[in-house]
């Protein structure tokens, strides 16, 4: 555990001192929310996607914050060297996602207050309770496909188009379950707040599975990539 | 160099010769449909390609596993499910192309983001990328090891895409335009013919993953020739200069 803690206070230091993150990743999401507002142009419409507005902001981040989590690993074959040192490599996976977990979850806070500020979204009540579990789960099950699949293409060619190419289609699970649970906690008429939760169950569901797969599926792909 | 062995040619003149009589029967010996009409007959293209993507797809999964698992046979499982990947995506495009034609003539529209068609395009695209991955890896061990573990991911992925997807439609939407799907009513001839056609794709795949996998085989084995022959080359270069000076 203290290895998981100590790989992911190196990772947030890096990320404190270069500031990606405050930098260019949250102007860059927002940048995101205000393309999508421009170029559908009609604000009930704007209302009506705003939970999707946000989810898809959210995984374009992602892309965008593995990159540079595994960037850092692979130059001078850090990477090697960290895999040297622990006793069992699944802890290097979980010590990256949960560095990406914290920059993915401060990032969905902000996401979520411009979506209120900007597309006019509205959490009451029993909403509010439902929304932090959203976030919670779904920023979880980011960080970990994140890191499984940055872990794939790390060191390779061309992997800023292969990351997307790969992550997105297994994160579309995720993207429809946030999506549907963030609408509900926004009070959409098109679901309730109890089905929300069957939806921030699945997203549960989803960490679960992908957090065990990656555990187990680190080793192979960690080894000998030098 | 050849790819072809005497079972890749007999399996090869099979393949053709059920082709041929899928494409005569089809077109001119089964009947249109009553409600379909002659757009029915897209089904015996449409569904053995389907299934054959399926069949090509757990290939590759159930490959991929011995791969992990067979240290000392790593390399040939990988080389098979590599093959058979390729044709499964090569197989689900034609699904899908075939598909949208149907639903052009039959729905008047060429997608519904239906469940199955949804989960069925989120496949397509997941082997697609496990394509992609496999060109990049220039060593082959290396390579069987990424795409192994990928395809089995995609295993994890595939039911929980489709359970998702499943929810969100039942979720968000009326009467699906699909209840056309059922009407079709079989003859023996129409049911043979699909059968058939089922048949002769199957052994299209087994033809094709066998040449693949040799072709594969073939090509890594000459970039190690090929290093060494380069190697020795410039050996010879160097012994040569000596001598010249």
């Amino acid at each position: 555990m203290n290895t998981v803690l100590a790989i992911a206070r190196k990772d947030l230091t890096i990320e404190w001192r270069t500031r990606t993150l405050l930098a260019r990743v949250v102007p860059f999401a927002l940048l995101v929310l205000v393309l999508f507002a421009v170029a559908l142009d009609s604000e009930p419409l704007i209302l009506r996607a705003a939970a999707g507005l946000v989810w898809l902001a959210m995984l374009f981040a992602t892309m965008l914050l593995v990159q540079r989590s595994f960037d850092l690993e692979t130059a001078d074959s850090a990477l090697d060297a960290l895999l040297g040192f622990v006793s069992s490599s699944s802890k290097v996976f979980f010590g990256k996602a949960l560095s990406l977990f914290v920059q993915l979850f401060s990032l969905a806070v902000v996401l979520v207050c411009a979506a209120v500020v900007l597309y006019g979204a509205r959490v009451e009540g029993g909403g509010v309770v439902l929304l932090v579990t959203v976030l919670l789960t779904a920023t979880v099950g980011l960080a970990l496909v994140g890191t499984l699949y940055g872990v794939v293409v790390a060191n390779m060619n061309g992997r800023d188009s292969l990351l997307p190419l790969l992550a997105l289609p297994v994160l579309a699970p995720l993207l429809i379950g946030a999506t549907r649970a963030t609408e509900a906690a926004f009070g959409s008429d098109t679901i309730d707040v109890s089905n929300g939760w069957a939806w921030a169950a699945l997203l549960a569901v989803y960490a679960v599975v992908f957090g065990s797969a990656g555990a187990a599926a680190f080793a192979p792909l960690a080894q000998g990539d030098s | 160099m050849t790819t072809g062995t005497a079972a890749t040619r007999v399996l090869g003149v099979l393949a053709i010769i059920t082709t041929a009589w899928v494409v005569v029967s089809a077109f001119f010996l089964t009947p249109a449909d009553v409600v379909q009409g002659d757009s029915v007959r897209i089904m015996y293209a449409h569904v053995p390609t389907a299934w054959i993507a399926y069949l090509a797809f757990v290939t590759t999964a159930v490959a991929s596993g011995f791969s992990l698992v067979r240290k000392h046979r790593t390399l040939g499982f990988d080389r098979v499910a590599g093959a058979s990947a390729e044709v499964g995506v090569l197989f689900m495009a034609m699904t899908l192309i075939t598909g949208s034609l149907w639903g052009r003539i039959t729905w008047g529209t060429f997608w519904q983001w239906d469940p199955r068609l949804t989960t069925t395009l989120f496949l397509f695209v997941t082997y697609v990328g496990y394509l992609a991955i496999r060109r990049v890896d220039v060593d082959p061990v290396r390579r069987a090891r990424r795409s192994s573990v990928i395809a089995l991911l995609a295993v994890l992925e595939i039911p929980l895409v489709h359970f998702s997807v499943v929810l969100w439609r039942s979720l968000h939407q009326e009467a699906s335009v699909l209840n056309t799907d059922g009407d079709v009513r079989l003859d023996g001839l129409m049911l043979f013919t699909l059968f058939s056609g089922v048949v002769a794709f199957t052994l299209m795949f087994v033809w094709l993953v066998m040449h693949r996998q040799r072709l594969t085989a073939l090509s890594d084995l000459e970039r190690v020739v090929g290093l060494d022959a380069a190697i020795s080359a410039r050996r010879a270069e160097g012994v040569s200069g000596i001598h010249a000076t």
